[in-house]
């Protein structure tokens, strides 16, 4: 077991160096000199080059790749454009909304969706199964932000139950909070329901089409045990590895998510950099969710050890 | 064969009609699907003579007008008609999940094939890819648009770029299964050279599930699009797409929500008819599948 958790830890380290190669890439390809930026309009030939040397910008390819991975290990993602302010900082200021926002739907969506599937499996072929089923294929077809309009159209305009736009603070009171994240996290949530449940209804027909099923069903036990204690677990970790590969579908939809509610997250933050071309931001926020993305892949993988023992890698 | 036996043969003699209502009796879903995204595409292709007028026809003095006989979809914050921009959208829409799930594919399909029996390179390219794969797509296809100049050939090689690796890694997979296989063993002991055991053995049955991947890739490469043009990173804001004309309305959806409901409707239908057409075409390749997803 060891073993295996060391040589998953050496493929995360290769994953995580390739995607620091490619967003690196990313920002020495882009079109423009930095230096040309940063020294302004008044600024020389000789300014530019001067400047050029102090940044390190005439060095070969791979001794900057070095320093900047050197200076990333360093908790270092560079300066933004614009502001001229660290990357990391902008970052740091804007995690509280982008982490409730996320936090709030990933709980939400595995709370709907594994009963949800585990319901349609259970109930194979009736009404309750395909009304799952065409809820899911739904799911995957309405756009976030199409889905976001409908529910403020129609929850915050016509209904005035929920607040339009905008994010509280939590420290400002939960309940004023909880208001602000509802409507974005259904947003969210909607295609992340429809995937998980997807999933957990196929692995749990798949399970509870197993000898030891019919056992447990022979022996007396209740559905409801048979359910969630046999079959639920042991079609665990199918389920456990979409909700990790469906953050995916989290990241990029919370940056959508943010825009259309008007929260002051990473995703504001992004939208913001793109439109102004601020490089430098657009990389550490990809660098950054793609390292959440792998690490949270690596514990849902090494989670397996725990839902299922046989797995002796 | 006695009369009895021939009486109880299907009575149609028409052997397409025969074929398309077996499988809309298997498959209604799909067949639905297939007929909502052969509409969008006759809409696409018919735009100019549906009824519309110039989509970029600005005209100040009718901006912001509600859906009424004359703009039957409203008019958006420059007077420009969304009835035309909607339909003429559909051309930008489809012309991109169409080309992003063509080229992801044939991409896919030439690393796929060549690393699942090359080592060395498979070892190396599988490396990348699951780095590749470690990027959101969204992220993957912002970060590749605010590279370059907003084009639609930029959307396209954008979001091809981030479907490629889940391509890729279909491909790979089933040339290992297939490589296993006694016919492909076959073709090596009788001396078959590696291109044309590719070519005769392998690309073959590579295809069925590979058209699948292809519509789901379609699907996705779409709302993509949408939002990529959304946040301003996307489609050219002088090319109607579904995702400029929602992205345009942002503002303005608490005055003129139809600005947003009928793009949003067009491109929920028309992912959504992809997906069907999809779901029918997996359950149709492998039935074992289809109780089960």
């Amino acid at each position: 077991m060891f073993a295996y958790v060391v040589r998953r830890l050496g493929a995360t380290f290769v994953v995580m160096t390739v995607v620091a190669f490619v967003v690196f890439s990313l920002l020495y390809f882009t079109p423009g000199d930095p230096a040309a930026i940063l020294a302004g309009d008044a600024a020389t030939d000789d300014d530019i080059r001067r400047i050029r040397a102090k940044l390190g910008l005439d060095e070969p390819f791979f001794v900057r790749f070095g320093g900047w991975v050197w200076a990333l290990l360093h908790g270092d993602l560079g300066t933004s454009i614009f502001t001229n302010l660290p990357v990391t900082h902008l970052i740091g200021q804007r995690v509280e909304p982008t982490l409730a926002l996320t936090l709030c739907t990933l709980l939400v969506s595995v709370a709907i969706a594994v009963p949800l599937g585990v319901i349609a499996a259970a109930r194979v072929g009736t009404w309750l199964d395909r009304a799952v089923m065409a809820f899911s294929v739904l799911g995957f077809s309405v756009p976030v932000f199409v889905l976001a309009y409908i529910l403020i159209l129609t929850f915050s305009i016509q209904l005035d139950w929920l607040p339009v736009q905008g994010y509280r603070p939590i420290r400002e009171g939960v309940w004023q909070w909880l208001r602000h994240l509802i409507l974005p996290s259904i947003a969210l949530g909607t295609v992340y329901i429809a995937l998980i449940a997807r999933i957990t209804r196929a692995s749990m027909l798949d399970v509870l089409a197993q000898d030891y099923i019919r056992t447990a069903q022979a022996k007396g036990l209740s559905s409801n045990a048979v359910l969630t204690s046999h079959a639920l677990k042991n079609a665990a970790v199918p389920i456990m590895t979409i909700i990790g590969i469906g953050i995916a579908l989290l990241i990029g939809g919370a940056i959508v998510t943010e825009t259309v509610f008007a929260i002051p997250g990473i995703g504001r933050l992004t939208v913001d950099a793109i439109l102004r071309r601020d490089y430098p931001i657009i990389q550490g926020v990809i660098l950054m969710f793609s390292a959440i993305y792998v690490i949270i892949n690596l514990v849902v993988d090494l989670s397996y050890m725990f839902f299922d023992p046989r797995i002796r890698y | 064969m006695t009369t009895a036996a021939i009486d109880r043969l299907p009575k149609s003699v028409s052997p397409t009609w025969q074929f398309f209502s077996d499988a809309f009796r298997r498959h209604p879903t799909a067949i639905v699907g297939g007929v909502v995204l052969l509409l969008m595409i006759l809409i696409a292709i018919f735009a100019p003579w549906l009824g519309t007028v110039d989509p970029q026809a600005v005209a100040p003095v009718r901006r912001l007008k509600p859906p009424s006989a004359e703009f039957w979809f409203g008019s958006d914050m420059l007077g420009r008609d969304v009835y035309s921009r909607v339909l003429y959208g559909a051309r930008v829409s489809l012309a991109i999940g169409i080309a992003v799930a063509l080229f992801s594919t044939l991409v896919g399909l030439a690393i796929g094939l060549v690393t699942g029996f090359i080592r060395w390179l498979d070892a190396i390219v599988m490396r990348i890819m699951d780095g590749l794969m470690s990027i959101p797509p969204v992220l993957l296809a912002i970060a590749l648009m605010a590279l370059t100049r907003a084009s639609i050939e930029n959307v396209i090689l954008a979001i091809t770029l981030a479907e490629v690796p889940r391509v890729v890694r279909l491909v790979r997979s089933l040339v290992l299964t297939l490589r296993e296989q006694p016919y492909v063993e076959a073709a090596v002991a009788a001396g078959t050279t590696l291109p044309r055991i590719l070519v005769r053995h392998i690309l073959p049955n590579t295809m069925a599930p590979l058209l699948v991947q292809a519509t789901y890739v379609c699907a996705s490469a779409m709302i993509t699009e949408a939002i990529l043009s959304f946040i301003g990173a996307g489609t050219p804001p002088n090319i109607p797409s579904w995702g400029n004309i929602m992205a345009e309305a942002r503002s303005l959806f608490q005055i003129a929500g139809y600005l947003i409901l009928f793009p949003g409707i067009f491109l929920s239908l028309t992912v959504l008819s992809v997906n069907l057409l999809g779901d029918g075409m997996r359950d149709a390749l492998d039935p074992r599948l289809a109780r089960r997803m």
